[in-house]
């Protein structure tokens, strides 16, 4: 249907090619750099494949700080908040979605609205409701909140269970089935992708908070993996960067690979929740 | 009686629909609404941790008419809003467009574009201290090939602030082509055809009907990349500290560190109800504007 001149498509691949290397290369540094001796890498910093690859970086990277309680706390965290969310989102995604209550589309403007809150708005007050509570220097105050939903993720179910018939619900009714018995063992169980997308975001998200960790965890046995990563830089003046690139990459290598498992619910889920501007 | 009445409530789908909601609803006035209301009382005092003062606006006075370090955060965000956002936009469209050439491994290439936005903040402000880094950075060993003199990217305070925004495009170009290629791939191929039956050239085709077909999604690209943009910290907090001379003095990182290091937390709240006011005006204003060339399909104009 449509005329192509094949100049016109190899100059939109080339253009795609060179624009593709520009954002890949700063990744590819760190892998190449992690792989590095420190000798080499004095020497050569900038030659992208190491003369002789090593893998001494990644060992004393995780002797220099205590590298594995990081890994285990960022994990344990992240596992649970993400649960929590994905739990407490569907079923508020639930109520907004199959019930017609007194002011339910007005809550569920307000939780729109809350996905543009800055986070600094509420920021203090917050700390100092965990303060009072005796919460600091624990996991509480970045666990509990995911508890009672996000806005970004009720709102990604919520769609996804307005796209379920509503015989679905009727027949469940018949067969005499409760509402919670219906959205745990009917709705949920159909929803895998929608609770996928969520669950992957989620995990992202507290995999990568720097904020809330710093506010609220003190002893760096309770530190997370940003909070720890940063202390590469702190111990002594000068920086070892292939080091630092060693810790880097296990921080970085869990949201490529989960990454590259979930893609397809990734791209749909941010196309989606885009989209919900219209 | 009493039973039999309750049942009959419980059988009404409102009650239900409120029940299921109340995770949230809870959630929403322990950690938003009561904080909110309250981070703006505390803004009205002198407050650091132990003793807390009332000193009405005298906060508010002081940022706005003696604080110069309030006033250079200030620039630096609205400096850095103006260029990252409208490039980014750029940017992230440019490539969604390539992309939908039907080009030969477009999923490849979407997965790289969208890859660094997967690199956590703490490891992606790392990775580009090293690419910034003045001796041997690679941003700095790629000019020499070209020639050009080494350029302090993180110690200069003429750079500094360009450099944050050139990782911004880095960072956040491949998420905004994903929403922006969505958008493009639900454009009809009919819209297209016609308008290529009635001789129309390929920017006449992307300039009248893709981009008001894409406007939308470029008001939503816009609202929501303008509100992060005020809200920088880990980037600032981990590479440059708000240096050199405070040209990175973010907003969210000079109210951070009142909160937390200098723990003048009246003066930290009270800049948080700036920037939230700052951010409501913004946003009214942009959907006010999105009247006139936002176009929705379906709506009489």
């Amino acid at each position: 249907m449509k005329r192509r001149f094949p100049t016109t498509s190899a100059i939109v691949f080339l253009l795609l090619v060179s624009l593709a290397l520009v954002f890949v290369i700063p990744l590819m540094w760190t892998v190449s750099g992690a792989l590095k001796s420190a000798q080499e890498f004095a020497k050569e910093p900038d030659r992208l494949v190491p003369r002789h690859i090593v893998f001494e970086n990644f060992g004393k990277a995780w002797r220099a700080l205590p590298f594995a309680i990081f890994v285990g706390n960022t994990v344990f965290i992240s596992v649970v908040a993400t649960f929590g969310q994905v739990i407490s989102s569907s079923l508020v995604a639930f109520g907004f979605s199959r019930f017609k209550f007194w002011g339910r589309d007005a809550l569920f403007g307000v939780l729109i609205g809350t996905m543009m809150l800055p986070s600094q708005v509420t920021m203090i007050p917050v700390f100092l409701i965990w303060r009072d509570l005796h919460a600091i220097d624990t996991f509480i105050p970045l666990i509990v909140p995911s508890f009672f939903g996000s806005a970004f993720s009720v709102f990604l179910v919520r769609q996804f269970f307005l796209g379920i018939p509503r015989e679905l619900d009727e027949a469940a009714t018949i067969d005499g089935a409760s509402h919670l018995r219906f959205w745990w063992s009917v709705l949920l169980p159909i929803s895998g992708p929608a609770l996928a997308t969520v669950g992957v975001f989620a995990f992202f998200a507290n995999w990568d908070s720097f904020e809330g960790p710093l506010i609220y965890l003190n002893s760096p046995e309770k530190y997370t993996l940003s909070v720890g990563l940063r202390m590469f830089q702190d111990t002594d003046g000068t920086t070892a960067f292939e080091q630092v690139m060693a810790a880097s990459l296990i921080h970085i290598l869990p949201t490529i690979i989960i990454f590259f498992c979930a893609q397809r619910y990734f791209l749909k889920g941010i196309a989606m929740t885009g989209l919900g501007g219209r | 009686m009493e039973l039999s009445r309750l049942r009959r409530w419980l059988s009404r789908p409102g009650p239900w629909g409120f029940f299921f909601i109340l995770p949230w609803l809870v959630g929403f006035l322990i950690f938003t609404a009561g904080p909110m209301a309250s981070s703006f009382w505390i803004s009205l005092h002198i407050y650091d941790l132990h003793q807390m003062d009332y000193v009405g606006g005298e906060n508010y006075r002081r940022l706005l008419f003696k604080d110069p370090i309030f006033w250079k955060s200030v620039r630096v965000t609205l400096t850095y809003a103006c260029f990252s956002v409208p490039l980014g936009i750029i940017l992230s469209l440019g490539l969604a467009v390539l992309l939908n050439q039907k080009v030969r491994g477009q999923r490849l290439f979407r997965t790289f574009f969208y890859m660094p936005s997967l690199v956590p903040a703490v490891a992606s402000a790392l990775l580009w201290s090293w690419v910034f880094n003045a001796d041997n950075g690679i941003l700095n060993q790629g000019l020499s090939v070209f020639g050009l003199p080494p350029i302090k990217w993180l110690q200069d305070q003429h750079w500094a602030l360009f450099a944050f925004v050139l990782m911004s495009l880095w960072s956040s170009g491949g998420p905004r082509m994903v929403i922006f290629l969505a958008g493009l791939q639900a454009v009809p191929d009919s819209y297209m055809e016609a308008a290529m039956l009635d001789g129309a050239t390929a920017w006449q085709r992307f300039r009248s009907v893709t981009l008001p077909l894409l406007s939308p999604v470029m008001f939503f690209n816009l609202v929501m990349g303008v509100i992060g943009s005020f809200q920088v910290f880990t980037n600032a907090y981990v590479m440059t500290g708000g240096g050199p001379n405070n040209a990175t003095k973010f907003f969210a990182l000079y109210l951070f560190q009142n909160a937390f290091e200098y723990f003048k937390l009246g003066k930290g709240s009270a800049m948080a109800w700036m920037l939230f006011g700052t951010l409501i005006v913004i946003t009214t204003v942009q959907f006010r504007l999105a009247m006139r060339w936002v176009y929705y399909e379906g709506e009489a104009r």
